[in-house]
């Protein structure tokens, strides 16, 4: 039997002590004497949530197929065992070899969501790491973090001894071979610090500095090492026919939220939405050999034995060998009990063809995602929708059988009007009304019913939006009622339902993205005072975060309110994403006249990306 | 067709829910390329059932699934196939063949299971409670609160205790089991415990299935004895 970190008395004391145990199917084991490098990888929220990202589950693989390495994985503990493991003092441990992380050469942070820097702060606690990474020793892991929301790391700076800022496919192989060398030389954590810096994409932030105008913006950010670069640049994965792809991804008890095949078939995305930072720091678009991704998808079905198969990407429906690939699919999948599951098509004439055979109809809803009400808002924020596409994809869809509609939007977009908010309202009604214009009355499924969702807008760094000014939470809870009120007063209100997200979390969520070093300070004094799980709305404690603020005399509308002038030092100015600020301030001036930008596909706009040399920048045929 | 599959579950495994592990069954059964019958729909599911859930923390080398199948292999090629899919903690003991009708189902047809209870940390505690515990299994009556999902009573649960027999180092039980008259060890231990003043969850049992029966002609079977070796 494998050794277990928590005792009996402790697993039947938590809720799902599956969490913890470790043992899954491709699971990898190895003997700790055959490897001399010990990577243990976290996705710092529950087990659950983890092991359903993608991202890992690559570089698990591509980690774990590497001589000498050994690639575990953890997750945060759940609020019940986290009180236990503080009363107990037990340290924090991976599942597959039940070690504690502290003896590991690397803890890895995917950084998936703003809304979870507690819980980094959680992991690093209870792995007894200290949370600065000045105070870390030899004896301590080295602390890297990844992802979305590596690309403004400063407000979770002094919690990570790197940032990777880019595609992890790329440079982990140099970076351990730099620490083999190191650890071989007998070098300081520091000097190997040094000489990680210098690897392309990588950010060590203790070698950087910055300084602040009286008015606390920044004025200067600089490396004082020597030898690290002043910027630091994007790495991306060009060869997406030969970048490695788990073929045995770990296979949980529990049902995770993400319970399936998945199946990426490009990066990136053409649309150029304005507020999207996906859309800008995964550019170019990367398309998967068609052939290359068929020949995944058998061979996953096979070694995990899901019985559902979802498709990867921004935007499905642009991956242009879509209808090649959902034919294959449908040939091999029914025969062996496999569902596919679709992920937001486009709504037209062929993703309902698609949806109609391998959904059912009367249970299945369509989702639409207008983002904003009116089409002049749809304008400003680049969303090539139009309401004749949504209106003509509802009609057809009601035809088809389809009664259930989602819709999701934004409120709080820059340059909103009191008059695009109710536009939210009249768009669902026209949605209600498409359904009964458009369906006789012996053909329909009983009532129509549209479920709008708005959530609020979150200024994000790289993206034309990074300087707007964000609404404060009386603002957004004033349009959301807008939106709430003007469909009380249409024809079919009782067959639309309205919800709409917290902007108290929003808020502190635009705090995060946008801030600065100082932001840190804040982040640990409300982990002092206990927070944890602020991404789940019945553990997230706003008071908490509302005395924090106010014991460092810290205001949130600093960062959030606060429109930048486009000639601002930011504080993730320092990173090069590869798509240029100039085109992220022509972006921002075509907002504000809400002229449209053409999608990559269409035509070029030079915004930078071609520099990589690869993906749609050179598919193009203009 | 359907076979009945005979598994265990022991180790971390004692962990996996019932419901995760028929989650688990399922992929399981898919990788192992088993020719399983899926059901009519748009999202088609294996058609399995077991035979009594067993809880979280308990151990087992009796569990028991019956399974429709569009074609069968030998016996010894899916346990076989099988095996090779399962993790450390879980293996497959026996398929048999078996009738198809609802009357045999095992979740139907089971009776009674044995167990096997020890003392976690506490050999000694043992020792000192054997007499009592003779005592106790030789009342006429053992009176306790019974919940069900509808209700609970005052019940007698002297009847559903088959047979038992204190050991050396645990106790031996066989318990009536099944949809109808289910006596769990815990509830039947501990009612003992309190009427020794004792508070029963200090004290740690292991609690471990044997085996599950069904009842034909006033005899327990085991129930991969109601089918037949495919060979």
């Amino acid at each position: 039997m494998r050794k277990l970190a928590l005792s009996e008395e402790i697993l039947m004391q938590v809720e799902k002590p599956e969490r913890y145990i470790g043992g899954e199917w491709n699971a990898v084991m190895k003997d700790k004497k055959d490897v001399d490098l010990r990577f243990a990888f976290c996705f710092p929220d529950v087990y659950e949530v983890g092991m359903s990202h993608l991202g890992i589950q690559i570089l698990y693989d591509m980690f774990n197929k590497m001589d000498g390495v050994w690639c575990e994985r953890v997750y945060s503990p759940w609020v019940d065992l986290d009180r236990i493991m503080r009363e107990k003092n037990i340290p924090l441990f991976t599942l597959e070899s039940q070690d504690p992380v502290k003896e590991f050469d690397f803890l890895g942070v995917t950084l998936q969501y703003e809304m979870c820097y507690t819980n980094v702060l959680q992991v690093l606690e209870l792995s007894h790491i200290p949370l600065h990474s000045e105070d870390r020793t030899e004896d301590d892991p080295i602390v890297i973090g990844g992802g979305p929301c590596s690309y403004n790391p400063e407000p979770i700076y002094r919690f990570f001894d790197i940032f990777y800022i880019g595609e992890g496919e790329v440079c982990y192989q140099q970076l351990f071979d730099v620490y083999r060398e190191c650890k071989k030389a007998g070098k300081s954590r520091r000097e190997f610090l040094k000489e990680a810096a210098k690897i392309p994409g990588l950010y060590v932030p203790m070698f950087y500095e910055p300084s602040y105008n009286d008015d606390g913006t920044l004025a200067d950010f600089k490396p004082i090492e020597k030898g690290v670069p002043e910027k630091i640049e994007r790495q991306i994965v060009l060869d997406f026919e030969h970048a490695p792809y788990p073929t045995k991804p770990v296979v949980p008890y529990i049902q995770a939220v993400q319970d399936r095949v998945v199946l990426e078939i490009q990066r990136g995305c053409i649309r150029g939405c304005r507020f999207c930072q996906a859309g800008m720091v995964y550019r170019p678009l990367r398309e998967k050999p068609v052939e290359h991704v068929k020949s995944l998808a058998q061979g996953l079905i096979s070694c995990t034995g899901y019985d559902e198969i979802s498709l990867s990407s921004l935007s499905s429906s642009d991956y242009e060998e879509l209808p090649k690939l959902l034919d294959y699919l449908m040939q091999i999948c029914p025969d062996q009990g496999v569902n596919i599951s679709l992920p937001s098509l486009r709504i037209d004439s062929f993703s309902l063809d698609v949806m109609s055979k391998v959904q059912d109809i009367k249970k299945s809803s369509l989702t639409f995602a207008p983002e904003a009400g009116s089409q002049r808002m749809r304008d400003v924020i680049n969303k090539g929708l139009t309401e004749e596409d949504i209106l003509n994809g509802a009609i057809e869809a009601f035809k088809g059988g389809w009664n259930k509609v989602k819709l999701y939007f934004m409120l709080g977009l820059p340059f909103e009007t009191e008059e695009d908010a109710k536009e939210i309202a009249y768009l669902c009604e026209k949605v209600a009304m498409a359904y009964y214009d458009n369906v006789p009355k012996e053909k329909r499924n009983g009532k129509v019913s549209v479920t709008a969702s708005s959530s609020f807008f979150v200024p994000k760094p790289f993206t034309p939006f990074q300087w707007a000014s964000m609404a404060k939470e009386e603002e957004f809870r004033e349009k959301a009622h807008t939106v709430k009120d003007t469909i009380r007063q249409q024809l079919n209100q009782k067959s639309i339902h309205y919800k709409y997200h917290d902007p108290d979390e929003s808020v502190l969520e635009g705090v995060f993205a946008r801030g600065d070093r100082k932001v840190a300070d804040l982040i640990e004094l409300v982990y002092r005072k206990g927070a944890i799980y602020d991404a789940w709305s019945e553990q997230f404690d706003h008071q908490k975060w509302l005395d924090s603020f106010e014991e460092l005399g810290m205001d949130p509308y600093f960062y959030t309110n606060r429109e930048r002038s486009t000639d601002e030092f930011l504080p993730w100015d320092f990173i090069d994403i590869g798509v240029t600020k100039e085109f992220m301030i022509r972006e921002w001036e075509r907002a504000k006249k809400g002229i449209v930008t053409p999608n990559c596909r269409q035509q070029c706009s030079g915004c930078g990306a071609r520099k990589f040399g690869g993906g749609i920048c050179y598919e193009s045929k203009n | 067709m359907r076979v009945r599959i005979k598994f265990t579950k022991t180790g971390s495994m004692k962990y996996i829910g019932h419901l995760d592990t028929m989650r688990f069954f399922q992929k399981a059964l898919r990788r192992a390329g088993l020719d399983v019958a899926y059901s009519e729909g748009f999202s088609p599911h294996i058609i399995m059932s077991f035979a009594q859930p067993l809880g979280v923390g308990v151990t087992s080398e009796g569990e028991y699934f019956d399974l429709d199948m569009k074609s069968l292999m030998t016996s010894e090629q899916m346990i076989q196939l099988l095996n090779a899919q399962m993790p450390e903690d879980i293996s497959v003991l026996s398929v048999v063949k078996i009738p198809e009708d609802k009357a045999n189902k095992c979740m139907t047809l089971v009776a009674a299971a044995d167990y096997i209870i020890r003392f976690k940390d506490g050999e000694e505690l043992f020792d000192s409670l054997k007499d009592k515990l003779e005592e106790f299994f030789n009342k006429k009556e053992i009176v306790v609160l019974k919940k069900t999902k509808k209700n609970e009573k005052m019940t007698d649960i002297k009847p559903l205790v088959y047979s038992r027999k204190i050991g050396d180092k645990d106790i031996f039980l066989k318990l009536s089991s099944g949809s109808v008259d289910n006596l769990k060890p815990q509830l039947l231990l501990n009612a003992f415990f309190e009427e020794q003043g004792i508070k029963p969850d200090t004290i740690k049992l292991a609690i471990h299935r044997k085996e599950l029966y069904a009842r034909k002609n006033n005899k327990f079977i085991p129930l991969c004895r109601l089918g037949e070796e495919i060979k």
